[in-house]
């Protein structure tokens, strides 16, 4: 169960805008990544996102450049989930790939605005507000056992055996 | 009914029978490519806990992105990667200077038809013009495939895109791409495989239709591929790696979408800012002053594209206050414009030389833009603060657009130049 504040973006927010190429091929820590996190999106969202905070986007959120720390550095940030309409392939096996939920939901993403408190239950498939209830879809088994050990890289551990 | 084109190559790999639109397999890809990621990937493949690559056969890497490097940080970055394809005997190196990821690739012989081909970068699907699977991935999934050479894939629905008619110089695949891209939007073919076909696709070169694998992507496409005839198999000819067997899409196969565009009719395209499927025709954008032209990057830095953009430049200079940036797309390609003294055109004409790479495509190199500054690109994205500043503005055309666009100073239809030479 989550529950966070929202921060609503439009449609096609691209990987771009969340985190800049000129920072991209330089090595950096997640906890680096997180403060460049959105910079060319919004300035106020590295400084102002609190732990457990939830994005609600419109459709293709992700799109673009492959990078993965435009996923890396949301997580870092903080941010318990994305939800959007539809999602980028590659940003949406970033996210699961870094342990952060992406929740596939249209009905009721256009009424919230930033501030808004979001509730999402993964168990149920439920993300509430403002009073009413929006159900989404489950990830298929594969990716979920990805996202329900942390990511890819403690996933793979733990199949190939590796201890911690 | 019959399979599309991505069923019948991931049903192969997953040794099935056939897959079904949605599901999910295991595969293992024939060829991996990554760039100046690689050190990044190095570092995640060490926590996996696994000593040795799996199959360092099967890996490319290549430095292109910010080579050569201008910070000590990314020359520590490129020393990195060195170190660690020596030590785990990643024998297809390729360091700074031979030229970008997806034109090297084809250039050595590794994309071949019928292959499954993954790379950290979402141009992978370049490769698609050859016949193979190809597609994106991420950095953690890189070094995933370091230690198992496995990974999950989902099989995607297809899309079918006709495109009938021929194109008429100037115009060009470039406008043609942009024009799709334009009518259905970024995420117009959302994880979807779009398959290439048509009078147009048969007309043109392979050059060309990289140009069409390379920005699929840009349509949110998985991959998007061209079915290899004679000329695919001509390129191929003394370059192939490996025997290689073509797959083909069933006469019968299922399409989500089939869609139909005529390039016959096509005027030139202009994607403005901040989205590569905010296009028009060049009309809408034509006078736009501009401070940058950049010809070149892995989708549009080709010999036809060099050519495309001499017979506009020769004899001619770039208008004074703008800057013409020259990226041959590797080595190769800047040798045989040496040869046939393209190079010496855009040098006479006041463009600038860069070495063959990403340069300023993604703002993480040389030629990047300050704030208030437009350029006309033959790249790929014009999202904000993609070259730089995200107080900048860039279009997006093609060769002779972003040719013409430098000698007026302002973004130029290049018909008006064609038409001269008549």
């Amino acid at each position: 169960m989550i529950q966070g504040r929202a921060w609503k973006y439009g449609d096609d927010v691209n990987t771009d805008v969340i985190f800049p190429g000129k920072y991209t091929y330089q090595p950096m820590e997640p906890e680096e990544m997180a403060q460049h996190a959105m910079e060319d999106l919004d300035s106020t969202f590295a400084e102002k996102v609190r732990v457990g905070d939830v994005i609600v986007a419109g459709k293709n959120f992700g799109c673009g450049s492959s990078r993965e720390q435009a996923a890396t550095c949301l997580k870092a940030a903080g941010v318990a989930a994305i939800i959007a309409p539809s999602f980028s392939r590659i940003f949406f096996r970033n996210a699961i790939n870094n342990g952060l939920p992406v929740i596939e939901l249209a009905e009721g993403t256009e009424e919230v605005r930033t501030g808004d408190e979001i509730e999402i239950d993964f168990e149920a498939g439920i993300v509430r507000h403002s009073g009413s209830e929006y159900r989404f879809p489950a990830l298929p088994p594969e990716v979920l056992a990805i996202l329900e050990d942390g990511g890819l890289i403690p996933h793979v551990r733990k199949v190939l055996g590796k201890s911690g | 009914m019959g399979l599309t084109f991505a069923q019948k190559v991931l049903a192969q790999k997953a040794g099935l029978d056939r897959v079904d639109v949605g599901q999910i397999v295991e595969v293992e890809p024939d060829v991996c490519m990554s760039h100046d990621n690689t050190a990044a990937i190095a570092k995640t493949f060490a926590r996996i806990g696994v000593e040795r690559v799996k199959y360092p056969e099967r890996f490319v890497v290549i430095l292109d992105h910010t080579v050569p490097a201008a910070t000590e940080k990314y020359a520590q970055n490129h020393k990195e990667i060195r170190e660690f394809v020596a030590a785990q005997g990643i024998q297809r190196f390729f360091d700074a200077g031979v030229g970008i990821c997806h034109q090297v690739l084809p250039e050595k012989g590794f994309a071949l038809p019928g292959r499954l081909i993954l790379g950290s970068d979402s141009h992978t699907p370049t490769y698609g013009a050859f016949g193979a699977f190809a597609a994106g991935v991420g950095r953690s999934e890189m070094a995933v495939l370091y230690a198992t050479g496995r990974i999950w894939l989902k099989t995607p629905a297809s899309f079918r895109v006709v495109l009938s008619g021929k194109l008429a110089e100037p115009v060009t695949a470039k406008d043609l791409i942009l024009h799709v891209i334009g009518s259905i939007g970024a995420d117009g073919a959302l994880y979807r495989s779009v398959e290439y076909t048509g009078e147009a696709i048969e007309a043109m070169s392979l050059s060309s239709r990289m140009v069409l694998s390379n920005m699929a992507i840009e349509m949110g496409a998985k991959n998007g591929v061209c079915a290899p005839d004679e000329k695919t198999f001509a390129f191929l000819e003394d370059r192939a790696e490996v025997e290689y067997t073509p797959v083909f899409p069933d006469e019968d196969a299922e399409y989500e979408r089939v869609l139909e565009f005529d390039a016959s009719s096509l005027e030139p395209q202009v994607a403005a800012p901040h989205a590569v499927d905010n296009v028009s025709a060049i009309g809408d954008v034509a006078g736009t002053p501009i401070h940058q032209a950049l010809l070149g990057t892995c989708t549009n830095g080709r010999m036809e594209d060099l050519r495309l953009a001499a017979k506009v430049l020769d004899g001619r200079t770039v208008a004074k206050g703008v800057r013409l940036l020259v990226l041959p797309a590797s080595q190769e390609i800047l040798l045989a414009a040496l040869r046939e003294g393209l190079i010496e055109t855009f040098v006479r004409a006041g463009g600038l030389l860069l070495s063959p790479g990403c340069g300023p495509c993604l703002g993480a190199h040389q030629g990047v833009l300050a704030p208030g500054e437009a350029c006309i690109s033959t790249a790929n994205r014009n999202f904000k603060g993609r070259m730089g500043s995200p107080d900048a503005e860039i279009y997006l055309g093609s060769p002779a657009t972003v040719a013409a666009s430098a000698v007026a100073g302002r973004i130029a239809d290049p018909r008006e130049f064609f038409q001269e030479d008549r």
